[in-house]
């Protein structure tokens, strides 16, 4: 091996080292790892799609934990469990975060919208479910929640975006299908229906 | 042609789970009693394991078991393993552990003592094949089709990496033609040699599996490509019988090659909870699934190629060696030479091939697996002759373009329909290529404009699987397919071949398909793009198996000979006079009551025995129509793409901006508009990261892989597409299919990454990188006149 090549070689091992040493974080890993002695769960009453839902949660425990596993919400989805993907994104107070990475205790007294709570009281789909599937815009569907999440949460704040804004606004949601251009045809066709019925202004 | 459902656009009945969050994927499920289980994996790339001490971890509360090599179906050298105690790549599965919460698990496994003697690695092939290099395997490092061990000279490696004719020897060899006189024709022979780095599958979806056991039978939940390809694998590796396998794959969060058939973490938590008695749920997290989750296969490699004066390739030389990973693989070099065989029709050809085993992450296919690493970089060479001989790009491609009269392979065989050359037409017509083109090389500021084409190919079709359709009384038409739902919709788009032919309305169909317990017949991978070809015809002959039922039926109710018989508005009726007719659900009725072959207590000789178990599941309820796929075929069935792009290149940054892209299909007649449309922009999104993000990295000292979450890996993200993507296709009826149908979802791709990597040389005057990716660095050190910080022909690496 080169000697002058001993930098490099120091620095991917460090690299790989940080790799190595996250390969024992586990499905909890946006968890902390080590609860502390005598942390328990505590009862509280979460508002979820404009329901009140009381459930016993743990100081470290995420909100995609939370709501996929204890209370069944399996809509939001977990591609990656650390802040990378987008698959988890919900609405907190209408905004769009990764519940991935957020603790449950976090969001008493917030709002929490997941795609479960985007029907209306009929069922109709909300206009943002619709386009997607008039486009055909999700391939697999694993990120699609997610990518709905993203959108619902950016019509609220600008209900005409120009495609470039949609890019943009869209782009903490990966989708390794790749079915990106149609999400965007959905978000753009769902922006005009929804003016073109007064849902937004 | 004019059809009722081909060629429409519909809504597949899995979208509404899709966008309203009900679409249960494995990790969805939860069942009473369900247990955790997490992986020990190998911190080493290579190792023996010496001893497992459990016994505090099992005494912990709340743990409940421990599962190793020994509990679970053996496998050989390089087969991939459930679990090991020879541990081959960092990641590699050990054993698990199952408790009541994954924190518990995981703490548990903290508590196992576990001894491992390391051994010696490679994660470069070249260095394995040094005289004195590593071996990735106890058994060799070399499989072409079998554990060797293969070791060049000193001069043989200096000469590969080098970049000159290799003269290391290769164990697998195939070609046609005489490829001396080819060389002798040649008035241009370009030389190159090349790498294309492995890279992650990285589904969306971890291969998180849930499974127990009922009644003696075992329910597993996961996520596949495929369904009922699936079973007797999975049935196999767990060591039971078909008939007590229940698998249930209704979604699946992506797969391009990964999820196949049965992978071995599907198989884990069946055995743990047959151990335990408890159902298991194993969850794979996003690190996990680097490990686990299988990759590209990677090539370094050699190219000489021969052009005529006129721009005809008269013959290519291709040498490369394979990164196989550390398991099983190694069908991507000979795949690469197929392409080369069919895009450009060669006089002759040679491939050589070294299919060398690595100290990496198990690879496998991965969509156009050698085709279109082989895309990345044959399409910039073409590019490079083109200039030397004065020819427009289009046209050198169109000149040595397949029709229908095309061969390929070393055996030269035909194709059942190609039109290539009117893809590119359409391609150049619609891109407005000619004027594009003068484009080329502009300056705007630090930025400029690289245009470029590229094609794609995949062999995309196989037969001799097997249809199921139903009628019940009640005149529903049950559509049953036993098609994976990996995200093509093709599970249900195969099956409007059926309605086509019932001629019966869409509304009235409902397709089953993503569980056993649905009564599905026997299926093709879904893979190879082969599924939109071979599922329309296994449809297609079942319902024309219910046809022919149905015309019997009519003729003992109403008199006369089958053949006085016809369909439509869901009715049979004598042709001489209409009003003589039964309805769909009077003849299911009918059926029902005669029994036999009708309603299927009887079934073709032929069938595969998974669809003679879903026969058996569905006889006495309506009409079966159930057959296998005997339809002639008389060749090669390709899927073509070309795809056209103008970027703009920033010298300064090293970034790459697509301006516009533009993919032509050329699949035959066009099954689904918008599933295609999916499948030509996602593959192209697949080809962006090919050609300019995605690689795999080693540290070579330790054998640590340094790219194990999304950040580090790259796949594209809405940033790196163009804004919009646009579309078409050829849509000339492929002879061989019923309703004229190919698939083409991987050279979809191929195209993408070809064009990206030629419009990156375009914009840089025609300088081959002969290397995916091509990153900003890589860019900016060509640009800058300073040398690339990889080694020659070095892989896995910065
Ligand atoms: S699962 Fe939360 S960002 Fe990936
Ligand atoms: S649709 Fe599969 S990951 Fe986005």
């Amino acid at each position: 091996m080169n000697v002058n090549l001993s930098r490099r070689r120091f620095i991917k091992g460090v690299i790989a080292s940080s790799a190595a040493a996250a390969s024992s974080a586990a499905w909890y890993s946006a968890a902390a790892d080590d609860r502390p002695a005598g942390t328990v769960e505590r009862l509280v009453v979460l508002n979820v799609n404009g329901r009140k839902r009381p459930v016993d949660v743990l100081p470290q425990e995420t909100l995609a934990f939370t709501l996929r596993y204890k209370l069944g919400l399996t809509g939001t989805k977990l591609g990656c469990n650390r802040g990378e993907c987008g698959a988890c994104t919900v609405l907190v107070d209408d905004i769009n975060h990764y519940a991935c990475s957020m603790l449950t205790h976090s969001v008493r007294g917030r709002a929490v919208t997941t795609v479960e709570g985007l029907q209306d009281a009929s069922g109709a789909l909300h206009p943002v479910q619709q386009a997607f599937i008039d486009e055909l815009a999700p391939q697999c569907g694993y990120c699609t929640p997610g990518q709905i999440m993203s959108a619902v949460a950016l019509l609220r704040e600008n209900s005409e975006p120009t495609r470039q804004e949609v890019r943009e606004a869209l782009s903490g949601n990966l989708c390794r299908c790749g079915a990106y251009d149609h999400y965007l045809n959905a978000v753009m066709t769902a922006s005009k229906r929804m003016r073109a019925r007064g849902q937004i202004t | 042609m004019s059809y009722l459902h081909i060629g429409k656009n519909f809504t597949p009945p899995d979208i509404h789970g899709k966008v309203t969050g009900k679409a249960r994927y494995a990790e969805d499920y939860s069942v009473d009693g369900m247990v955790y289980a997490r992986l020990y994996t190998s911190p080493m790339p290579h190792a023996r394991v010496v001893e497992i001490d459990a016994d505090e971890a099992l005494a912990m509360e709340g743990v409940f078991g421990i599962l190793t090599a020994e509990d679970v179906y053996p496998t050989e050298a390089p087969a991939p393993t459930l679990l090991t105690n020879e541990p081959v790549y960092v990641g590699d599965p050990i054993f698990a552990i199952a408790a009541i919460d994954e924190k518990t698990a995981e703490d548990a496994l903290k508590k196992v003592r576990v001894k491992l003697e390391p051994l010696p690695f490679s994660v470069d092939p070249v260095t394995s094949l040094k005289p004195d290099g590593p071996s990735a395997r106890l058994e060799g490092n070399i499989y072409p089709r079998e554990m060797r061990s293969l070791h060049w000279s000193a001069e043989d490696v200096e000469r590969f990496v080098t970049g000159r004719e290799p003269t290391g020897p290769a164990p697998s060899e195939w070609s046609y033609g005489d490829l001396e006189a080819g060389f002798d024709n040649a008035a241009l022979i370009l030389e190159e040699s090349f790498v294309t780095t492995g890279y992650a599958h990285m589904s969306m979806e971890p291969r998180s599996v849930l499974s127990y056991w009922q009644n003696g039978r075992c329910h597993v939940h996961g996520s596949t490509q495929s369904q009922s390809f699936v079973v007797p694998f999975l049935a196999r590796m767990l060591g039971i019988e078909q008939k007590d396998l229940v698998f249930v794959a209704e979604y699946c969060g992506g797969g391009f090659g990964s999820k196949i058939s049965a992978y071995p973490v599907l198989a884990i938590p069946g055995y743990f909870s047959k151990k335990l008695g408890r159902p298991v749920m194993l969850r794979i997290t996003r690190e996990e699934e680097y490990y686990v989750g299988s990759a590209r296969v990677g090539f370094q490699g050699w190219i000489k190629a021969g052009f005529t004066r006129e721009g005809r390739v008269s013959a290519v030389d291709l040498y490369i060696v394979q990164d196989l990973g550390s398991q099983q693989a190694g069908g991507d070099a000979s795949s690469a030479g197929g392409a080369i065989s069919i895009l450009y029709q060669p006089d002759a050809m040679r491939l050589r091939d070294v299919p060398v085993l690595t100290n990496t992450t198990p690879r496998g296919p991965q969509r156009g697996p050698g085709q279109n690493q082989i895309a990345a970089i044959f399409e910039p060479m073409m590019d490079k002759a083109a200039r030397e001989l004065g020819l427009d790009p289009v046209a050198i491609r169109r000149l040595n373009a397949p029709d229908s009269s095309a061969t390929l392979n070393a055996n030269q065989g035909p194709v059942t329909s190609a039109y290539m050359k009117e893809a590119l037409d359409r391609g150049a017509e619609l891109f407005g290529w000619s004027e594009r083109i003068k484009k080329s090389g502009q300056r705007n500021g630090s930025k400029v404009t690289g245009i470029g084409v590229g094609q794609g190919y995949h062999s995309a079709g196989a037969n001799g699987f097997d249809g199921l359709v139903r009628i019940t009384p009640d005149g529903r038409i049950h559509l049953h397919s036993g098609v994976g739902n990996l995200g093509t919709y093709s599970y249900a788009a195969t099956t409007r071949a059926a309605a086509e032919a019932l001629k019966c309305n869409w509304e009235n169909c409902i397709v089953h398909h993503g569980s056993t317990e649905e009564n599905l017949p026997w299926s093709s991978y879904q893979a190879g793009s082969n599924t939109t070809f071979t599922h329309t015809r296994a449809n297609y002959v079942a319902a024309e198996d219910a046809i022919r039922k149905m015309k019997l039926i009519a003729a003992q109710v109403l008199g006369g000979t089958p053949d006085q018989y016809d369909i439509a508005d869901e009715r049979v009726f004598d042709i001489g006079n209409a009003a003589r007719s039964l309805t769909y659900g009077e003849v299911a009725a009918k059926a029902v009551e005669l029994g036999g072959e009708f309603s299927g207590e009887t079934w073709p000789e032929d069938i595969h025995e998974v669809t003679q178990r879903a026969v058996q599941g569905i006889a006495g309820t309506g009409l079966i129509g159930v057959a296998k796929d005997n339809l002639p075929v008389r060749g090669t069935v390709p899927g073509l793409t070309v795809g056209f792009i103008e970027i703009e290149l920033d010298l300064e940054t090293g970034k790459h901006e697509i301006v516009d892209f533009l993919a032509v299909a050329e699949c035959g007649t066009v099954l689904h508009p918008l599933g295609l449309a999916g499948q030509l922009r996602g593959g192209a999104v697949w080809g962006f990261g090919m050609a300019g993000l995605e690689r795999h990295v080693y540290d070579p000292q330790n054998g640590l892989p340094a790219n194990v979450g999304y950040y580090q890996t790259r796949p594209p993200t809405y940033l790196d597409i163009p804004a919009h993507m646009e579309w078409s296709a050829v849509d000339i009826a492929d002879p061989d299919n019923p309703v004229g149908s190919r698939g083409v979802g991987e050279p979809a791709m191929g195209s993408a990454t070809a064009a990206l990597m030629c419009a990156l040389s375009d914009a840089l005057g025609g300088h081959l990188f002969n290397r995916t990716p091509v990153t900003p660095d890589v860019v900016v050190n060509h640009v800058s006149g300073q040398g690339q910080s990889h080694g020659p022909l070095a892989t896995n690496t910065f």
